[in-house]
């Protein structure tokens, strides 16, 4: 038993499979998958298409996280990164065609790049504290964001771009394949070869780390590049899937999300290691929160109480300050966080 | 909390950081007391202290300066006093946010919850005030002050990262917002509709509102505590070094819970002035100000590793933004998202020169 409990993937897939089966009480089919006209349908996939970008950002925070950093800017690259194709896409004198969608996106994920690139440059070359130096980014990027859209909202329509995010590809939404995609690759990547050790180690300390000859520097450019490439391609999947740039309200607040699913899926945010399922686990949690809190019919606005609570109750539980205090002398059991948040 | 060797290798590695520029502190205290008795002590502290530790603050004040002068130059309207004061006027609740925050990112944290209890407690504010009149204000700040030592108990005693609690706090108090209601509530009353809006006639045809002196009296008070208390030492002393405050006996879980709870209240103060100000209460005011907050703090020369800073400097950060603000609602043609980025290029100017002034103290920063 308590090997079990002690295993780090454990509570994040324990209260995952508690906030599904919650789900059964509000909706008795809530399981069921079905195949209509091919495709794929159900509340489980749409959990798994509308997480799919939060999914793909927390890959990249993750990364950063794990090399002792943080990203905050990944909201604004989100929100750049779908008015640049969107605004390309818009300036086409046929939006249908698949050279232009294709120039489109490229554009896009190259400014992602360069962003991150620029987030890496002053973590890494400049020195600076990595919350404070994607704090730039994140404050004028959705200025510039803005100015792409020239402060308008650019609806497009355009049957290829929409495929990104919000159609199906051999019965399965196309976004979902991405994100198995990207998982897939920065899995094997990392853990296959030696550069999740590298990476970890850059997080351990990052000064150790270069004197033993690992290029620490290049590292945690490279993670950065990562996390804002991850953050251009959910740009795209969410404009894609309601067809316009938003320059104001795309991606808000997401990177708050990806980080919290980092934290959730039992990522320390001190750096030096990390967990990829976790982070997944983490995403599909805070999805599904926000889908169950949708399909019982609470207004959308008061999710975020429930994400409070939520978010608290996570976070104790993992706390090992908080179970050592919360739990000294009884079995590990579902706690009432809430209650014991306030002081003795 | 367990520390695995490597985290106790780093904490060892900064105490001992510590401990050499404390031997330089005591080193530069030594030379202080020689020319104190060589030149009078007042020249022999602006030749200590002014070459690193105000330069931020000096390069804010100059740029306050020549964006003031310049936009004078190119509008006369500008260069009035009135205009002065009205950045007071059209700034106040963000100035006494960012002082609460100045409280927290003194002590290394962090709190993303203000944007939140701002619109919390005029949400409060708009609900409660037909009902209960003047009780309104202490029952916005006991909830403001209240949400402030939940999150700093948690990140104290939880060993929660100040980011993630607070982040917490936010989605609560913008979730209770829409409990209380999902529309906008507008505001009659005339504690807030009337009374803050009294024109007070000064010398030279201008005027102030009663909320200038409001977020004036925070201002002092904080500048009081931070400078003159023990509460004050200790928040700059957990700051530097968590660690060393504990060795020293400091009451760090008093002094950081305390940190929160100030910026708590703040907050839920900066809260019933945009209420005064906007005159409604709704669960999307002051999306993001919390940023604008941090911005305005960190321009004005605090360190976000915490330790050093000045609340006077955040004073002149929110007046550089409320001035960037102000010339280019003058300028006309310049849209509103040109105020995002020039503000994040300030943020860069600034954040790249603390950088360069503290990498002189500390090689790893």
């Amino acid at each position: 038993m308590t090997a079990i409990t002690k295993h780090r993937l454990f509570w994040p897939a324990a209260i995952l499979a508690v906030m599904l089966l919650a789900n059964l009480i509000f909706t008795p089919t809530f399981f069921r998958i079905e195949l209509k006209n091919g495709h794929l349908y159900g509340s489980l996939i749409d959990i798994l298409l509308y997480g799919a970008p939060l999914i793909l950002i927390a890959l990249g925070m993750t990364m950063v996280i794990a090399t002792g950093g943080i990203d905050l800017s990944v909201g604004a690259t989100v929100a750049i990164s779908g008015a640049l194709a969107c605004s390309i896409i818009a300036d086409q004198p046929d939006q249908e065609a698949v050279g232009g969608v294709l120039t489109a996106v490229a554009l896009a994920l190259g400014l992602s790049l360069v962003l991150g690139l620029w987030n890496g440059l002053l973590v890494a070359r400049v020195g600076i504290q990595p919350i404070i130096a994607t704090l730039i980014l994140m404050v004028a990027g959705r200025g510039v964001a803005q100015l792409i859209t020239d402060g308008q909202i650019i609806t497009i329509n355009s049957a290829p771009y929409e495929l990104i995010g919000g159609d199906y590809l051999f019965g399965f939404p196309f976004a979902v394949l991405i994100a198995v995609v990207v998982f897939t690759g920065t899995a094997v990547l990392t853990r296959r070869t030696a550069l999740g050790l590298l990476l970890e180690a850059v997080g351990g300390n990052a000064e150790a780390s270069r004197l033993v000859g690992i290029r620490a520097r290049r590292l945690l450019v490279l993670a950065y590049v990562f996390s804002a490439f991850c953050a251009g391609i959910a740009g795209l999947m969410i404009s894609s899937n309601i067809r316009a740039a938003d320059g104001n309200n795309a991606g808000l607040w997401i990177e708050l999300d990806a980080i919290l699913a980092v934290v959730i899926g039992g990522t320390s945010l001190m750096g030096g290691r990390f967990s990829l399922a976790g982070t997944v686990l983490g995403a599909l949690i805070i999805q599904t929160l926000s889908t169950t809190i949708y399909t019982t019919g609470v207004p959308p606005q008061v999710t975020l109480v429930f994400k409070a609570v939520v978010v608290t109750a996570v976070c104790l539980i993992q706390s090992p300050a908080f179970r050592a205090k919360a739990f000294r002398r009884r079995r590990p059991s579902a706690p009432a966080p809430a209650e014991a948040e306030v002081p003795a | 909390m367990k520390r695995s060797p490597r985290e106790t290798g780093h904490i060892q590695g900064r105490d001992e950081a510590m401990v050499a520029s404390e031997q330089e502190v005591l080193a530069m205290d030594a030379r202080e007391e020689r020319s104190v008795r060589g030149r009078g002590r007042l020249t022999a502290i602006l030749e200590a202290r002014l070459r690193r530790e105000y330069l931020p603050v000096l390069v804010t004040l100059a740029l306050f300066v020549v964006l003031f002068g310049t936009g004078s130059a190119i509008y006369p309207a500008f260069g009035s006093g009135q205009v002065i004061i009205d950045l007071f006027i059209d700034n106040g609740f963000l100035l006494v946010a960012a002082i609460g925050m100045t409280f927290v990112l003194l002590t290394g944290g962090i709190d993303l919850s203000v944007g939140a209890v701002i619109a919390l407690s005029a949400m409060l504010s708009a609900s409660l005030v037909e009902h209960v009149g003047l009780a309104t204000i202490p029952i916005v700040l006991a909830v403001g002050a209240t949400l402030g030592f939940l999150m700093g108990y948690v990140i104290h005693h939880f060993e929660i990262q100040p980011f993630i609690a607070t982040l917490a706090g936010m989605f609560l108090a913008r979730g209770l917002c829409f409990v209380i209601s999902i529309d906008q509530i507008s505001i009659k009353h005339p504690l807030f509709a009337e009374w803050p809006h009294i024109p007070i006639q000064l010398p030279g045809d201008m005027f102030v509102k009663p909320t200038v002196f409001v977020a004036l009296a925070v201002l002092g008070l904080a500048f009081w505590t931070l400078h003159y208390t023990r509460f004050g030492r200790g928040i700059y002393a957990i700051g530097g070094n968590e660690q060393s405050a504990l060795l020293m006996g400091l009451p760090v879980a008093r002094t950081k819970i305390g940190a929160y709870v100030v910026s708590g209240t703040c907050s839920a103060l900066a809260g019933m002035l945009f209420a005064t100000y906007t005159l409604s209460g709704t669960g999307v005011h002051a999306v993001g100000m919390e940023l604008d907050a941090i911005a305005a703090v960190v321009i004005g020369g605090t360190l976000l590793t915490g330790g050093s800073g000045y609340v006077l400097g955040t004073l002149l950060g929110v007046l550089l933004l409320g001035s960037i603000q102000t010339l280019i609602r003058f300028e006309g043609t310049l849209s509103s998202w040109w105020i995002k980025i020039v503000t994040g290029a300030l943020l860069f100017v600034f954040i790249v020169l603390q950088r360069a002034i503290s990498s002189k103290r500390s090689p790893d920063g």
